[in-house]
């Protein structure tokens, strides 16, 4: 187990990189504390698995270095950094038993027979593989073959780092809550670091005690889910992460305070906005916004215009000042007919320079 | 694949078969119709039972022929399939080069066969030849249409020239349909390179292996006309296989019967030891 | 990948390479360069044999005649192997397996089994010397190749495109010209490479069912070498020559050839 550190890492897949478009990773500097359990989060192409394959030692990065507790490892292969992955498609070694695929990285290291049978079994017995270990590997469902392909990770007793690549993608959706909830009791069990890349906000919070979002090959946010949750940096975490995603409303300043269609709107923390440079955007969850009720006053005037029921609670969308804004109001709430205003809750309401937080 | 049931797919086979059988069941028919029948000449023709086919079976010169055939296919399934799947594994996976590669491997696998015959041989030749005339230069008393030893050595080697290729190919086919992650997986398990081909590649080859071998079993049964142009069949009968044999006594002595019979029991050879194979290396992989 | 390994493709295309340099060297020389002296270089550089073959019809018509048969017989191939290959891959019917099963059998027969019933097959129904008759013969096993092929690009080909055609009100030749035939067009074009390249290869079958009028290029050759003797810079030239249609051909399939000698079975 390790603790692992990126330094100023780039890394672009041409051999000429000019522009900053050309870059895979823009620049990276990242510290995973040891045993934790991090998603790396983020859309298709955002540069998660290149960063992924460049800490499991797959890839080597064009700019800066890998450290695994102190010690650089950037020239080293994945058999040096002691690395175990877990891939999107399953990978076993169809020829084999189960018995011998997990057996196989420690049989290629040269461990003695006997030890290799006692850890064989007691991982087969975490992963719920003891009954088939005769079987051929080739004959399981995908998520056998993923359970092998984790139990082969597991086996080793050196292993820094567990990667997983999207491994739940071929999995049936009612045997993909089993498995990550497996995944979870496995790592309080074991206390490797794993790192877990996925596009799916529900696995990535739902696994990992910190995720890491990514887009474009930066990263924008690295918290806990709750943080993604509450207090987005970036207007491309509020967006991607959760459901429906933030609203967005371009804001412009008047008297140090956010406007919105020309009426001010309070968010907490921003403080005196001073000059207006760069694009201001306001940013709330459709959570946090409310319709105003008799007492209230002021509030964004707003024209109701759709309305859909999505169990819980039903999903509002309300056009102001030609933009859309979506609230959530719970079962049993009053819906204004046409004209309302909508009111904002200080505290999770924030405002965004170019995208990113205003402190 | 879920398959419809339905017999009116009988239609669109319905031209194969028709002109398959035209070709196959016809001409097979005027094989058996010879190889029961004796004929003194004059298109009179006389049952004769299983005559020929005793006849056949009991000569010397089947079973030397028989003999040499199985030599020469068993010898050239043995280089060439190795040798295929060593040059497969050397090839780049990617580039520009392999497109390069591809195209001059495939080069011998489209010269007419007989053209193939006729460069081997006037590559060979030990006064005119460059392989010929290095090897005499080279010390070694070389001259394959005069020496046994030196015909069959030319004759093996001018079908691992012409045909270790497909094997490449096909096994390169095999190879590039590895997705990376297999390659990634096991050097994260830290399996070596001999471990990487015993686990990875032979087994994802398998297929395409199993129909190289059965190819190229088919085929090396049935050489006839490299080795009528390169050799006839000389010096002696020393390169004589079957396919030579047969049209020696069926176009050149004209023993109909004979011939007809023999053709019969080759087919019936190929056919079987091809469904050996099969139905082995099917089962194989079921396990 | 160790340094030494990377050269094992370079050795061995040199390999293939050497028997056909000796024959194209062969081809610029005077019959006397070739009978009287060794040399790894035509010394009297000549065009002559390239001349004779281009000037006389008994030799540039063989070429004419061998892409005749060879044309018409992959034609014939690939047009009656396509529905037959869908049907192989789509249903299930009385006989299909063992139907398939003889087809393939057909691949294994040895053209010298069959080579005098041919002759008296074709003789007999008038075909004898003629185009044709190479070509039908030649679908003996190019059509079950050709089926064997197009079966296994068609069964990777998701029935649901067949059923989504139908729901759109497509007919069935409709949806089969229009939808079906493009989707397997690589395919098409590797049955049609590998029926080229058997027909174009095979001879013995072709040298019987001919005698004048269509007799292939390498069977005119033949003749050459066993009538007159010693014309072997003429041999070497028309040898040549065979080389390049098919060189050309692979040239076109290149990106294919990798995935259409697995059959599209892998």
């Amino acid at each position: 187990m390790a603790k692992i550190v990126l330094d100023t890492l780039r890394h672009a897949y041409m051999p000429n990189p000019t522009q900053d478009s050309d870059w895979a990773l823009k620049q990276l500097d990242l510290e995973w504390e040891d045993g934790g359990a991090y998603a790396l989060l983020g859309p298709s192409g955002c540069g998660k698995t290149t960063l992924l394959s460049i800490i499991s030692g797959l890839l080597r990065p064009t700019h800066g270095r890998v450290f695994f507790d102190g010690q650089d490892v950037t020239d080293l292969t994945p058999e040096q950094r002691h690395i175990a992955q877990v891939f999107q498609f399953p990978v076993v070694y169809d020829t084999m038993t189960v018995y011998d695929n997990l057996a196989f990285p420690l049989r290629n290291r040269g461990v003695d027979e006997k030890h290799v049978d006692q850890r064989v079994r007691e991982i087969a017995g975490m992963i719920d593989l003891t009954h088939m270990l005769d079987n051929r590997a080739a004959g399981l469902t995908a998520d056998g073959k993923q359970k092998i392909s984790l139990g082969r990770g597991l086996v080793r007793s050196d292993v820094n780092a567990i990667m997983f690549d999207e491994p739940l993608t071929v999995i049936d959706p009612h045997l993909k809550w089993q498995l990550r909830s497996k995944l979870k009791e496995l790592h309080q069990r074991v206390r490797t670091t794993m790192i877990y890349v996925t596009h799916d906000q529900t696995e990535a919070l739902t696994f990992a005690d910190k995720v890491v979002v990514m887009n474009q090959g930066e990263v924008v946010q690295i918290g806990t889910p709750v943080d993604l949750f509450e207090r987005p940096q970036h207007t491309f975490v509020g967006h991607f992460i959760g459901s429906p995603g933030m609203n967005v409303l371009p804001c412009e300043v008047a008297d140090g305070r956010p406007h919105v269609a020309g009426i001010a709107v309070q968010a907490g923390g921003s403080g005196n906005l001073g000059s207006a440079s760069g694009k201001l955007e306001v940013g709330v969850r459709p959570e946090f916004v409310r319709f105003a009720e008799a007492g209230d006053t002021g509030g964004l005037p707003a024209r109701v215009v759709k309305v859909s029921d999505a169990g819980r609670f039903r999903i509002v969308e309300a056009e102001a000042a030609e933009t859309r804004i979506k609230l959530l109001v719970p079962e049993g709430g009053d819906i204004p007919q046409e004209q309302a205003h909508l009111l904002f809750d200080p505290d999770h309401t924030a405002v965004y320079r170019d995208g990113w937080i205003v402190a | 694949m879920n398959k419809t049931h339905d017999n009116k797919a009988w239609f669109f086979v319905l031209p194969v078969v028709a002109l398959v059988a035209f070709n196959a069941v016809i001409p097979l028919m005027t094989v058996v119709n010879y190889s029961v029948q004796e004929t003194f000449g004059d298109n009179v023709f006389f049952w004769a039972g299983v005559m020929w086919f005793e006849q056949v079976l009991q000569s010397e010169r089947f079973h030397d022929a028989l003999f040499r055939q199985l030599a020469f296919t068993f010898t050239i399934l043995l280089i060439e399939v190795p040798l295929g799947v060593a040059i497969a594994l050397t090839m780049p996976k990617k580039g520009p080069w392999v497109p390069v590669c591809l195209v001059l491997m495939a080069l011998p696998l489209l010269i007419p066969w007989n053209v193939v015959g006729a460069m081997w041989n006037i590559f060979a030749l030990p006064d005119i030849g460059l392989l010929g005339r290095s090897l005499n230069a080279l010390g070694f008393d070389y001259n394959f249409t005069r020496q046994p030893g030196d015909a069959w050595f030319t004759l093996i080697l001018m079908d691992v020239w012409h045909w270790t290729s497909l094997v490449v190919l096909l096994a390169y086919a095999g190879l590039v349909s590895i997705p990376d992650a297999y390659y990634q997986a096991a050097k994260i398990d830290g399996a070596k390179p001999f471990a990487v081909f015993r686990y990875i590649q032979l087994p994802k080859m398998k297929r395409v292996l199993t129909i190289a071998v059965l190819l190229r079993f088919m085929d090396s049964f049935m050489i006839y006309t490299e080795l009528s142009v390169l050799t006839g069949g000389g010096p002696g009968n020393s390169t004589t296989l079957l396919s030579i044999d047969l049209v020696k006594i069926a176009l050149g002595q004209f023993d109909l019967g004979p011939a007809a019979a023999m053709s019969l029991i080759y087919f019936l050879i190929i056919l079987a030891l091809s469904w050996v194979f099969y139905t082995l290396m099917m089962r194989n992989e079921q396990q | 990948m160790t340094r030494t390994s990377r050269y094992v493709p370079v050795l061995y295309i040199l390999f293939l390479m050497l028997p056909i340099y000796w024959l194209v060297n062969m081809s610029f020389k005077t019959t006397n360069e070739i009978l009287g002296e060794f040399t790894l270089f035509p010394r009297e550089f000549t065009l002559e044999n390239y001349v004779t073959i281009f000037t006389d019809p008994t030799w540039y018509m063989g070429y004419v005649n061998s892409i005749t048969y060879v044309a018409i017989n992959t034609v014939i191939s690939v047009l009656v192997a396509l529905p037959a290959a869908y049907a192989f891959s789509r249903y299930r019917f009385l006989g299909d397996k063992h139907l398939f099963f003889w087809l393939l059998t057909n691949r294994m027969a040895p053209p010298a089994v069959f080579a005098l019933p041919f002759f008296q097959l074709y003789s007999a129904v008038g075909l004898f010397d003629t185009p044709l008759a190479v070509a039908l013969a030649h679908t003996l096993f190019n059509i079950p190749l050709a089926v064997w092929i197009l079966e296994g690009f068609m069964s990777g080909v998701p029935k649901e495109l067949d059923e989504t055609a139908y729901v759109d009100g497509h007919s069935f030749w409709s949806f089969f010209l229009k939808i079906f035939v493009p989707t397997i067009a690589a395919g098409i074009g590797v049955a049609a490479f590998f029926c080229f390249m058997f027909s174009w290869v095979e001879l013995l079958l072709a040298k019987t069912l001919t005698s004048v009028d269509a007799k292939p290029i390498a069977a005119t050759m033949t003749r050459t070498a066993s009538t007159s003797g010693y014309e072997l810079g003429l041999l070497a030239a028309a040898g040549t020559l065979t080389i390049i249609p098919g060189a050309f051909v692979i040239y076109f399939v290149r990106n294919y050839i990798a995935k259409g000698f697995a059959l599209g079975r892998v």
